[in-house]
């Protein structure tokens, strides 16, 4: 008489857990559709108010006070050179400090310390190093509201993101390889530089484009360090004056004229599509370098 | 041939093609053998202002004078100006008196010039029809440190029973410091329960939204969406007036319209692209500034203002 009775709670819990599975794929749906829909939904507005501003003059117009005639070239170069600095500063260094941190750091309370640090400066607002940066670059070094001042302010602000994310790629390496490595007689130089690094890159790749990523959104440090300005120039040099795409987006908003906010709109889009390509060669990279060796 | 090798490199750095290279259209030569560069800060009042004038100086100069006009609040730029990181200081209200002593002790030493004139609007939503005019009494009852109005029948008993909302400029502002000064009659002296923005584009949107709302900030802005907003006429003892380009200029609009000014460091006016432009500034200003919003000084007041800027530049300033 029991049988029957076990197979019926048998059936009945299947039939909950059965549910219990529907609803929580049918959860994690709505949570990733939550993402997705505000995504479409900001671009399709964007896309409405800026598409008609979009056009070639706007690319290579300098700004301007009547709304036809301004353009977006200072900010765009302003974008690019200033990335390309911050590339230059935080790649290298990030790499480097991931490297020393996961291969040759000993374990003890000191890099604890170290490695606590860089994860509290992960998460410290970029507000703050726009005032450090205008102590430290703009003040103290005389940089001035240059390029350079910004791309280095910029590079302490996605430094501990970097650093992170290429710690974990090289985390992630087996631990198999290295001691191949040794057991073959190679340096600990030649194992992370032949064997652990190659395998890592396409980690330490994204992560780095990612953390570039949000340098080429950020405002507020910038508009800390002053580079809230009407720039009507594209930068020659690294110690030039300069603005970016979101200051010169956050620039176009303040103004009273509704002609300005459709530019403004139209800046989003061209940034949106710096991000893409951004995002496009990020891919390329990490296809590039993880064919099977 | 330096400069392009470094536009490459950014370029190359920057891991991405898009809108390298380019015709770099700004032509060498233009009037005069000009160059250099200008950098201004101050007053987002003041800011469109100086950008006309620079956009118009670029224009003429062919683009070999560089200008770079920053917003900042017209505290702010002074804090810039007074470390010698910039030429000209935008602002909406005087340089006072330690803001001056700071610019000495950094050994800038500097020139006040009038460029034009502005009113403070006190704005209300269009839905709001039963305020017709308020009187500077009742502007520092609302605004005055610790107010206890909350409600429109706190100003005046027969206004309707509802919540006021509170716009205004944030403290680094130099609307904020002049309409505290004119109403509070002490700087700074602003309750501070409200909405505030140095962008006085939030506020105007802040007002449009809200029905129950009162807020001021720059005449400029209140023309640019006179759809959307309602100017309170003032009563500042003579009668309800309000603001108007001609009201503003003749300052019957009182005493919410201010003076407009550019401080221009004393040494810099040695350089002659800066002078030049100072001087292009002075020449342009009756045209720019009513097109940005604002109301020009009289033929005599740009006068004068030239005659200040002729004697700093020939060091025959009058005695300190």
């Amino acid at each position: 008489m029991s049988q029957p009775a076990t197979v019926d709670a048998f059936a009945r819990r299947r039939k909950t857990r059965a549910r219990v599975a529907s609803v929580s794929s049918a959860l994690f749906f709505a949570a990733a559709a939550v993402g997705i829909i505000a995504l479409v939904i900001l671009l399709v507005d964007v896309t409405r108010d800026g598409a008609g501003s979009l056009s070639w003059d706007f690319l290579t117009s300098f700004p301007s006070r009547f709304a036809a005639r301004a353009g977006i070239k200072a900010a765009l170069l302003g974008s690019l050179w200033v990335l390309g600095f911050t590339t230059l500063f935080s790649f290298p260094l990030g790499v480097a400090t991931a490297i020393w941190l996961e291969e040759y750091a000993p374990r003890n309370a000191w890099t604890q310390f170290v490695q606590m640090n860089i994860a509290n400066l992960a998460a410290v607002p970029s507000i703050v190093y726009g005032i450090l940066g205008l102590a430290v670059f703009v003040r103290a070094l005389a940089l001035e509201r240059s390029v350079l001042a910004g791309a280095l302010t910029l590079t302490l602000l996605i430094l501990p993101v970097i650093i992170i994310s290429a710690q974990e790629a090289i985390r992630a390496v087996p631990n198999s390889i290295r001691l191949g490595a040794y057991a073959l007689g190679a340096t600990r130089w030649q194992t992370v530089q032949r064997q652990v690094f190659p395998v890592a890159l396409p980690g330490v790749l994204t992560g780095t484009i990612l953390a570039l990523s949000r340098a080429i959104g950020e405002t507020a440090p910038l508009i800390m360090i002053g580079a809230l300005a009407y720039v009507p120039f594209a930068p020659d040099g690294p110690l030039d004056e300069f603005t970016v795409l979101p200051i010169q987006i956050f620039g176009w908003i303040s103004r009273p004229q509704v002609e300005f906010h459709r530019l403004a709109a139209a800046g989003i889009l061209v940034l949106v599509v710096v991000l893409m390509a951004f995002n496009l060669v990020a891919v390329l990279l990490r296809n590039r370098y993880t064919t099977p060796r | 041939m330096k400069r392009y090798l470094m536009t490459g490199l950014g370029c190359l750095a920057g891991l991405s093609l898009a809108g390298c290279g380019g015709g770099d259209g700004a032509g060498e030569g233009g009037a005069g053998a000009l160059s250099g560069s200008i950098s201004a800060d101050g007053s987002s009042t003041v800011f469109p202002v100086t950008e006309a004038v620079a956009e118009e100086f670029m224009a003429e100069t062919g683009g070999d004078v560089r200008v770079t006009v920053a917003m900042s609040g017209t505290g702010g730029g002074f804090k810039r100006f007074c470390q010698g990181e910039t030429d000209i200081s935008n602002a909406s209200r005087p340089i006072k008196q330690e803001e001056v002593a700071q610019c000495r002790q950094a050994g800038v030493e500097p020139i006040e010039v009038s460029v034009g004139v502005d009113g403070q609007a006190i704005v209300v939503n269009p839905a709001n029809t039963f305020a017709q005019c308020i009187t500077v009494a009742e502007l520092k009852k609302i605004w005055e440190p610790g107010s206890t109005v909350q409600r429109w029948s706190d100003v005046r008993p027969d206004w309707p029973n509802q919540p006021i909302k509170l716009y205004g400029p944030g403290t680094n502002s130099g609307t904020f410091d002049y309409f505290t000064a004119t109403v509070m009659g002490e700087e700074d002296a602003s309750r501070s329960d409200y909405t505030a923005s140095e962008d006085d584009n939030v506020l105007v949107q802040g007002v449009a939204g809200d029905p129950n709302s009162l807020g001021y900030f720059g005449y400029a802005y209140f023309a640019q969406n006179k759809d959307k907003l309602r100017a309170l006429p003032v009563d500042g003892g003579k009668g309800c007036i309000a603001p108007s380009p001609q009201t503003i200029e003749n300052a019957t609009y009182a005493p919410l319209s201010h003076p407009l000014f550019i401080y221009v460091k004393k040494s810099s006016l040695q350089r002659p692209e800066f002078r030049r432009f100072v001087e292009f500034y002075l020449e342009s200003a009756p045209e720019l500034v009513p097109e940005v919003g604002y109301v020009p000084l009289s033929a005599q007041g740009y006068q004068a203002s030239r005659e200040t800027l002729a004697q700093a530049a020939n060091g025959t300033s009058p005695a300190p």
